[in-house]
């Protein structure tokens, strides 16, 4: 299928070519014109499946569970690089990165959104593994691309744990495939996800949780989980701003997308097992772990880049509790949550690079009257926060309303604490942002040149899909659901 | 488990693995840089040496592969680029002050009692020759993890970093004969890339810093105070 490949293999070809562009203004461009490639690569491929079902081969292979991750990824990717392209013509403006960090920023963002789409839409998981490592390497010059001691630092706390973190994942990536040479019938296929997925329940039991401990370790590091997370807020808060969008948007989904699938491969082989339901407990207690200590974090936090990145913690957080839980409702919120957790992160930090231009500082307590000088990206801040914190009628509002019940069915106590972990996150949030947005605006505070289309448009659809669920979107949930329950919900 | 049961070449790939796991333990304790990267080196030639006994052991030809990639990569390339990175930052007669070596030295023995206890179950699904050598990677895994939590000094973080990947490498050739051909050249670029990398970051990290001792960078932290 050569509509995959456009899909995944654009942003490669993207990557050399803006290598060899040294132009500044041409590199912006073609960066916006692969990522637009990359995109209707997605939507055609994403059609095709909408008609024909599941497909694998050549390695690939695409389900409901990822394409629709597929079409999110190159979204976020293709509006971040439209706000890309004037906000690093701003920051080279003001001398803060020379002319070869830009042509490495540009042609490692596409780099970077080739491992993205590599990573969801690969059937091995060795594979997989190469590409969440590929996307640490792209990425970490990247977050010290403005070479100050902080970000230098940030880099290097980022490579470091990222690095080690993933090691482990190897070594867990390594006991699958030990455990499936000794059950499946053509060991070749040890590390093939849909061929394990199918023999699952031969798989040795005990090599395979052990091997989960890693793997969650492992792609728990990239996902943020607490206690895990010590490079995520430094990364995001000192790279370049639609790094962070990325970083937050797709690199965190895809991390967890990465655990989720290992997930269905230990609970295939521990099903008939004395705790079939070991691997969930972890994903509940890493989850609510991170949940709530990042809700608190939120409060003490002076960076306003550092504080959505905690706010991005606190919702990774979350979706992983309710991998955990498991039910079909509990699955089905969760799979909604990281779309609409995407799609409202991305905008927000696209929104806040904007305040910064504006304010000049990253510092909260110094961002003021962001409405009275510049409405446009007043407002959508204020409004993406509302969004994020969970506000009816936006789409996060709908999936957390799924993860309440859902607890609600499963562990009525539980949900005490995830009730007063959003809430402390919500004040967290709210305090920060009321006076960032009102209040009087410093003397001479001028508004930037800002496209907010992107913003609208991730906005609108996250509205939308707390509106209402489009039929194609749901099934492709449903399935993915009884993907990973075995039963579906709707 | 009777040692004088098994083949000659299975005897060599268990006393490699034992060599692996002894370079760990001098890399731990080593004061020196230039005789820590030659350390490192050597391990990345026993790793390749196993590889090339269990392909000898199993009749697996493309494990003569992996065992002349990792040679090339591991014990030659790697160790030269470190090499030549030390002489350009001027740190050949670097030599580091260990706090408290005989701790780490038995945090690092516990540690290799724990990956044998981890690795128990393991044992039982196959031979015990299997559950030794998975216990043995897990240990050198687990002691450059050791080293990079006890060490400050950067450059020896990276060779912290890479003899994990020696022992990632060892759980993948002995316990399953190699990952596919893909996997092992895509891990084999991404180590490669990574230290490409390293190097950039080491004269990043001291154009900032004015030095490689990484406790140094500590801007970023959760104090209140913590921005200027």
């Amino acid at each position: 299928m050569n509509i995959l490949f456009l899909a995944v293999f654009s942003p490669l070809l993207g990557a050399i070519a803006l290598g060899l562009i040294s132009d500044r203004k041409t590199a912006g461009w073609v960066n916006i014109g692969f990522s637009l490639v990359s995109f209707c690569g997605a939507i055609l491929l994403a059609i095709q499946i909408l008609k024909h079902g599941s497909y694998t081969a050549y390695g690939f292979h695409v389900d409901a569970f990822n394409v629709y991750l597929v079409l999110l990824t190159a979204l976020v990717g293709m509006s971040t690089s439209i706000f890309s392209r004037p906000y690093m013509a701003h920051v080279s403006d003001a001398g803060k990165v020379t002319k070869k960090g830009l042509r490495l920023y540009h042609s490692m963002y596409q780099g970077f959104m080739f491992t993205m789409m590599l990573a969801l839409t690969t059937n091995n998981l060795g594979v997989l593994w190469v590409a969440v490592e590929g996307a640490t390497l792209a990425t970490v010059l990247l977050i010290s691309l403005y070479r100050t001691p902080e970000s230098v630092e940030a880099a290097w706390k980022y490579f470091i744990l990222c690095g080690v973190g993933i090691a482990l994942a190897l070594f867990g990536t390594v006991l699958v495939y030990f455990a499936a040479q000794h059950s499946l019938v053509d060991p070749d296929e040890g590390l093939v996800w849909t061929t394990l997925f199918e023999s699952a329940k031969d798989l040795h039991p005990t090599v395979m949780s052990i091997a989960f401990v890693f793997l969650l370790v492992g792609y728990g590091t990239k996902v943020g989980l607490v206690p895990l997370h010590h490079w995520l807020p430094d990364a995001h808060s000192e790279g370049p701003t639609p790094m962070s969008a990325v970083l937050s948007g797709l690199l965190l989904n895809v991390a967890l997308y990465a655990v989720i699938r290992l997930k269905m491969l230990a609970d295939g082989a521990l099903a008939s097992t004395d705790n079939p339901d070991l691997p969930g407990y972890l994903l509940m207690g890493f989850g609510m772990l991170s949940f709530l200590v990042a809700g608190l974090f939120l409060h003490r936090q002076k960076d306003i880049k550092r504080m959505f990145s905690y706010s991005s913690i606190e919702h990774m957080g979350l979706m992983t509790f309710a991998f955990g839980i498991g039910g079909t409702l509990a699955t089905f919120g969760a799979l909604l949550h990281m779309l609409v957790h995407s799609l409202t992160k991305s905008a927000i930090f696209i929104t806040v690079g904007h305040a910064t231009h504006i304010a000049g500082t990253q510092s909260i307590d110094h961002i003021r009257g962001l409405i009275r000088t510049q409405p446009s990206v007043g407002w959508g801040l204020l409004i993406g926060v509302a969004a994020i914190a969970g506000f009816p009628p936006f789409g996060v509002f709908m999936s957390e309303f799924l993860l309440l019940s859902a607890t609600m069915q499963s562990w009525p106590w539980l949900t005490v604490p995830l009730l007063v972990g959003l809430a402390i996150a919500f004040a967290g949030l709210f305090r920060n942002i009321h006076p960032m947005v009102y209040g009087a605006a410093p003397e001479g505070q001028k508004p930037v040149k800002a496209n907010m289309t992107p913003v609208v448009v991730h906005l609108m659809l996250v509205l939308w899909l707390g509106l209402a669920i489009p039929i194609f979107l749901s099934s492709w949930l449903d399935q993915a659901t009884f993907l990973i329950t075995g039963l579906h919900l709707l | 488990m009777n040692l004088l049961q098994l083949s000659l070449l299975e005897q060599a790939i268990f006393v490699s693995a034992a060599l692996i796991l002894f370079v760990s333990f001098s890399l731990l304790a080593q004061r020196r840089l230039v005789a820590s990267i030659h350390a490192f080196a050597w391990q990345g030639a026993l790793v390749a040496a196993v590889a090339a006994l269990v392909a000898a052991a199993s009749g697996e030809n493309h494990l003569y592969m992996s065992a002349i990639l990792t040679f090339g990569l591991k014990a030659l390339l790697i160790p030269w680029m470190l090499h030549r990175l030390v002489r350009m930052l001027e740190l050949e007669r670097h030599v580091e002050q260990l706090k408290r070596p005989a701790l780490v030295i038995m945090a690092g023995a516990a540690l290799v009692i724990f990956s044998y206890w981890v690795s128990l179950p393991i044992g039982r699904l196959d031979m015990a020759a299997t559950r030794n050598i998975v216990a043995i990677s897990l240990s050198v895994v687990m002691l450059g993890l050791l080293m990079m939590v006890t060490r400050q000094q950067a450059v020896v973080q990276v060779i912290g970093f890479m003899s994990m990947e020696n022992g990632l490498f060892l759980a993948a050739v002995a316990a399953t004969h190699g990952m596919p051909l893909v996997v092992e050249l895509g891990i084999a670029f991404d180590v490669l890339v990574a230290a490409v990398i390293f190097g950039v970051f080491f004269f990043h990290i001291r154009e900032n810093i004015d030095s490689l001792d990484v406790d140094r960078l500590n801007l970023l932290t959760e104090k209140e105070d913590d921005k200027p």
